[in-house]
C-alpha cells in the first residue's frame, strides 16, 4: 500500500463517503484518476504516441468562471471531465446517450448534453454547471430558490439539469409563457413526473405568478 | 447501459475545410466525420461501431451560417438545427425547413446537432443499430422483415431486402424545396439534387447517401423556386420530444389565387429515402387547395405500398397527414 493510499484510508474514516470521493477527485490526483475511474471498464489505451495533427491532451477549459487545467483524453466527454476530473458532481449522468437531460450544462449560454459533448470541443468557450449558479455568498440562484419554494424536485436526480435548462431559458426569454417553458424544458426527463412542479417553479422565478397551477 | 469512456480514438479538430479534406483523404474509412456528434457518439459508446480516428468538423467557421446566394440561400452544413429554426430569412421564405428543424429530437440536441449531421445520420432500425449482421451491416438477412420481426417503424415503400427508413426530418423538407447538396472532395466540388443525394437499398444497401469516403457535405442550397410558397410540415411520433417520425409530411404549394400551380409532397419514415408522392403532386396541379381536393387525392399516396406485419397503420396515417397538409390542417 502506498503512502497515498494509507493517508486516503485514514481520511476516509473522518469524512463522509461523498465528501471523500469529491476531495480525491478534486485533489489533483488526476493522473491516476483516469485509469482508476475509466481504465478498467473502457479498456482505453494508456497514453499513446501523439499522432500528428491530433489534439494535445493537456488543455485549459473555462468552467464556472475559472480556468481549469486538466488532462483530457481525445474521446472524453465533458460530463466525464466535470464529474471525475474536476469534482463537479452536480452534473449527473443519467442515460449517457443524449436522451435524458440530467447532464445539461450551459456552454456560452446555450444548453448542451455534457454526456454528448467532447471536452476538447469546449476549449475557448465558457462552461457553466449547476455549481456555477450560486451567488457570491453561496446563496441559491433565484431559479433554485423557486424550485425549492414550489417543491420542484421529487427524487432530485434530474434537478441539476432542470435548473440549468431553466436558467438558460430565462436568460433568453425572461417572461416565458407556461407553454414556452414546457417547450424549452422538453429536453429534460423527470422519471418522477414532477414536470408541473418544475413549470410552476419557472413561472415563479419569472415572476409570472398567475401561471402557477397547483393541483385541484 | 455502459456509462464509461468511448473506446480510444485519435481526435482531429481542423479549422479549415482544406485541412478537413486532407485528413478525410488521408484517413479514408478510418476517419469518422462528426458534426454535432449527437448520433455518432451513441454508436461509439455502444461499441456497435468503432473508429480509430474522429474528425470533428465543428470548428470550421466557414461551414456555418445562412447566406443569401443568387435568388435563393445557402446554408453551411455545420449550421445547427436551432440556428435554422431561428433564422429570419429561413422563417420568412422557407418556413417549411424551419418547422422541420424545430421538430428534431430535443432542444439540447438541436443546439448541438447540425444540418449536415441530420442529413447524413444513419438509420434507426434497432436490429441494425444493435449490431446484428443484417444486410445493411454486410450480412445476408433482414431481422425486421420476418414473421416475428418488430417492424412497426419500418418501410412501406421501396424496400429491397432492407426495410429501414430515413430518420431525418430536415431531409424531407429539403427534397420538397428542390434543394441542392454541395459535396466537397480533394478533387473539387460536386452539386447533387437533394432527391438524388439519398440512396435506397436497391441502389446501395450499405449506405444512406451518395457521399464517398473522403468527401464532406459542406452546404445546402435552396433555390428561389419555392420561396414564400405555402407550406405544411407535420410529424407523428410516439413522443413529441426526442423521437423519430412514424410518418411525417413536408408539403409545399405554389398558388395562383385559390388554385395550386405546383406542389411537392414528401413523406418521411415510409421508405429508406425521403419519399416524394408524385401521384398526389400531379393530381394537385390545377386543383383548389381545400378539403374536397384533399379527400379526393390523398388515397393516391399509398398506391404501391407494401406494409409489414406491424406497420399497417402507416398507410392511413400517411394518407391522413397528406389530407391535412392539402387542406391546411
Amino acid at each position: 500500500m502506498s503512502d497515498l493510499t494509507v493517508d486516503a484510508a485514514a481520511e476516509a474514516r473522518r469524512l463522509s463517503r461523498r465528501e471523500f470521493i469529491k476531495r480525491v477527485i478534486a485533489s489533483g490526483a488526476v493522473a491516476s484518476s483516469a485509469s482508476f475511474v475509466m481504465g478498467g471498464l473502457a479498456g482505453c489505451a494508456p497514453a499513446r504516441r501523439q499522432v500528428s495533427g491530433a489534439v494535445e491532451r493537456l488543455v485549459s477549459i473555462n468552467v464556472n468562471g475559472q480556468l481549469r487545467r486538466v488532462d483530457v483524453l481525445p474521446q472524453e466527454t465533458l460530463a466525464m471531465t466535470l464529474r471525475y476530473k474536476l469534482g463537479l458532481t452536480g452534473t449527473k449522468l443519467g442515460c449517457d446517450r443524449a436522451e435524458c437531460g440530467a447532464c445539461t450544462v450551459m456552454i456560452d449560454g446555450t444548453t448542451y448534453y455534457a454526456c454528448s459533448t467532447l471536452t476538447h470541443g469546449v476549449r475557448g468557450r465558457k462552461v457553466v454547471t449547476v455549481e456555477g449558479l450560486r451567488g457570491p455568498d453561496g446563496e441559491l440562484h433565484p431559479v433554485q430558490q423557486a424550485f425549492v419554494d414550489e417543491l420542484g424536485p421529487q427524487c432530485g436526480f434530474c434537478t441539476p439539469g432542470q435548473v440549468v435548462a431553466a436558467v438558460a431559458l430565462l436568460q433568453k426569454n425572461p417572461k416565458p409563457s407556461r407553454e414556452e417553458a414546457r417547450h424549452a424544458m422538453s429536453g429534460n426527463l423527470c422519471r418522477c413526473g414532477a414536470y408541473d412542479n418544475y413549470l410552476n417553479a419557472i413561472m415563479r422565478a419569472a415572476g409570472n405568478l398567475t401561471e402557477i397551477h397547483h393541483g385541484a | 447501459m455502459l456509462k464509461d469512456m468511448m473506446p480510444h480514438f485519435d481526435l482531429y479538430q481542423p479549422d479549415t475545410l482544406e485541412a478537413a479534406l486532407d485528413l478525410a483523404a488521408r484517413l479514408g474509412e478510418d476517419g469518422w466525420l462528426v458534426g454535432g456528434g449527437q448520433d455518432s457518439f451513441d454508436w461509439l459508446k455502444n461499441r456497435t461501431r468503432r473508429t480509430s480516428a474522429v474528425i470533428d468538423l465543428s470548428g470550421i467557421a466557414a461551414l456555418r451560417g445562412v447566406r443569401v446566394r443568387d435568388a435563393g440561400i445557402e446554408i453551411g452544413a455545420l449550421t445547427t438545427l436551432t440556428e435554422i429554426e431561428d433564422d429570419a430569412v429561413i422563417r420568412s421564405r422557407y418556413s417549411l425547413l424551419a418547422s422541420a428543424a424545430g421538430r428534431v429530437a430535443s432542444p439540447q440536441i438541436r443546439n448541438a446537432g447540425t444540418l449536415g449531421g441530420n442529413l447524413c445520420q444513419d438509420t434507426r432500425c434497432w436490429y441494425y443499430r444493435g449490431g446484428v449482421d443484417c444486410y445493411r451491416a454486410g450480412g445476408n438477412m433482414c431481422y425486421a422483415d420476418t414473421p416475428e420481426g418488430q417492424n412497426r417503424e419500418h418501410a412501406i415503400f421501396n424496400a429491397s431486402r432492407c426495410v429501414a427508413v430515413t430518420p431525418s426530418d430536415t431531409a424531407n423538407a429539403l427534397v420538397a424545396l428542390d434543394a441542392q447538396m454541395v459535396i466537397a472532395g480533394r478533387s473539387g466540388e460536386r452539386v447533387v439534387p437533394a432527391a438524388a443525394f439519398f440512396v435506397g437499398p436497391d441502389i446501395d444497401i450499405r449506405r444512406m447517401t451518395v457521399i464517398e469516403p473522403g468527401e464532406i457535405l459542406t452546404a445546402v442550397r435552396i433555390p428561389a423556386t419555392w420561396s414564400g410558397a405555402q407550406f405544411h410540415f407535420e410529424k407523428v411520433a410516439d413522443r413529441t420530444t426526442w423521437d423519430f417520425a412514424l410518418v411525417s409530411v413536408a408539403a409545399a404549394f405554389r398558388m395562383e389565387g385559390e388554385v395550386i400551380r405546383d406542389a411537392r409532397i414528401v413523406c418521411g419514415a415510409v421508405a429508406c429515402v425521403p419519399w416524394r408522392v408524385t401521384a398526389v403532386e400531379r393530381a394537385l396541379v390545377g386543383a383548389t387547395r381545400n378539403a374536397a381536393t384533399a379527400d379526393k387525392v390523398a388515397q393516391l399516396a399509398t398506391g404501391g405500398a407494401r406494409a409489414l406485419n406491424f406497420n399497417q397503420f402507416k398507410l392511413p396515417l400517411m394518407e391522413n397527414l397528406i389530407r391535412r397538409a392539402i387542406r391546411g390542417a
